[in-house]
């Protein structure tokens, strides 16, 4: 083995330590990106966050890998420190602090978020599978939960049997929303006024993708990240109640009804 | 101790994990509904109950808030392992379907905000409600 195959080795051993140097440098990149290029108009973790989803698209071009950079092998500890053991771990230390009473003002709204959110992404993403040329009620409702997150896209597909194909095309359009909120909620922020505990437990029951709202709203205001993420996490589950069962129903009757 | 605070996150975090199973199997899945949100109730209602009787320490607090500030760092490196090159070869239609969600929900977040201020009678009353609610749950 050559000196540099055992240093590499030797890194993949403590790849979470490499993690936390690599994210640390990234995130030192971004600041200084944000103070000298954007003057801080653009937030230093956006530019993170927007550097790392650059990072991961390299890495999965070159390596032909699903996990970003984490399919190097020296990199492998950032798969672990961005997973979802450690995320949920972090969002929920996020609530530290947090007045229980900005939750119960806001319940009602919360739940309403929730419903409108799911029901609206399988009802947008049918729509454009349909116009897509997917007009099986099976099909679009499996494109549909992919609009909704790129986890109730594969789940409702194996309860109702979709092709291989069909749930994949669910996980990508998945995937393609939570980059999309990631990057785009710190700019859209000001225009939906995303700046108080109440509109961010709305936006996170709406979008629904945790990645995705816990991307978005920690570039946005950190502060807000509790409330968006409370509603998040109560999404996918319940996408994966709703989809296979009422809306898959609903659809293949308007597909019978010509509606 | 440090620990304590850790230990406080990470118990909130696994009887929530347990909870949220539980719920989703009560309606007929594998999918663990909402157990992070339980988990994030949880931690408020106990540190709350700690702090009023004087029993969390600075010190365990710490524990807390070193997760908690750790949390940018965290989704930096989420971002950094996201399958973005597959999502990008999701080709036309899982773009326009992607772009299409994204904006029609970020248009919904005030007209939910308009609904839900319209019906502020109503979230008072329930609120008296949940509080009952919640302190027989304490009790039990």
């Amino acid at each position: 083995m050559s000196f540099l195959d055992s240093v590499q080795a030797e890194l993949a051993k403590y790849s979470l330590v490499v993690a936390f140097a690599f994210v640390g440098f990234t995130i030192l990149v971004a600041y200084q990106i944000s103070d000298r290029l954007t003057r801080g108009r653009i937030h230093g973790s956006a530019i993170a966050i927007l550097l790392g989803l650059l990072m991961a698209y390299a890495a999965g071009i070159m390596t032909g890998g699903s996990k970003g950079v984490a399919d190097f092998a020296i990199l492998s500890g950032v798969g672990l420190m961005g997973g979802a053991m450690l995320r949920d771990f972090a969002i929920v230390a996020t609530a530290f602090g947090v007045r229980l009473e900005e939750f119960r003002a806001t319940g009602l709204s919360g739940v309403a978020s929730l419903f409108t959110g799911i029901f609206v992404s399988f009802a947008v993403g049918a729509t454009v599978a349909y116009a897509f040329g997917y007009r099986d009620a099976v099909s679009m409702t499996t494109i549909g939960g992919g609009a909704a997150t790129y986890i109730v896209g594969p789940v409702t597909g194996d309860a109702i049997g979709a092709t291989t194909d069909v749930k994949a095309l669910s996980v990508a359009i998945g995937l393609i929303k939570a980059i999309l909120v990631m990057t785009l909620t710190p700019f859209v922020a000001p225009w939906i006024r995303l700046d108080n505990p109440r509109t961010a437990l709305i936006f996170g029951g709406l979008m629904g993708t945790t990645s995705g709202v816990a991307g978005g709203l920690a570039a946005t205001d950190p502060k807000l990240v509790p409330y968006g993420a409370m509603t998040a996490t109560f999404y996918t589950g319940l996408g994966c109640l709703l989809g296979p069962s009422v809306i898959f129903l609903l659809i293949k009757w308007m597909l019978g009804n010509g509606v | 101790m440090v620990i304590y605070g850790i230990a406080i996150l990470s118990s909130c975090l696994l009887v929530g994990l347990f909870l949220g199973q539980a719920l989703g199997r009560l309606a007929g899945m594998e999918a663990n509904v909402g157990g992070v949100g339980i988990a994030m109730l949880l931690l408020i209602v106990v540190c709350d109950r700690l702090e009023s009787a004087k029993r969390l320490q600075a010190s365990s607090k710490q524990g807390i808030m070193f997760w908690s500030s750790i949390y940018i760092p965290i989704v930096v490196a989420m971002a950094a392992s996201q399958d973005v090159a597959n999502a990008v070869g999701g080709g036309v239609v899982a773009i326009t379907a992607g772009v299409l969600v994204v904006v029609a929900c970020f248009a919904l977040v005030p007209l939910v905000d308009r609904f839900g201020r319209n019906a502020i009678p109503r979230d008072e009353a329930s609120t008296v409600e949940s509080e009952s609610i919640l302190s027989e749950g304490d009790d039990a």
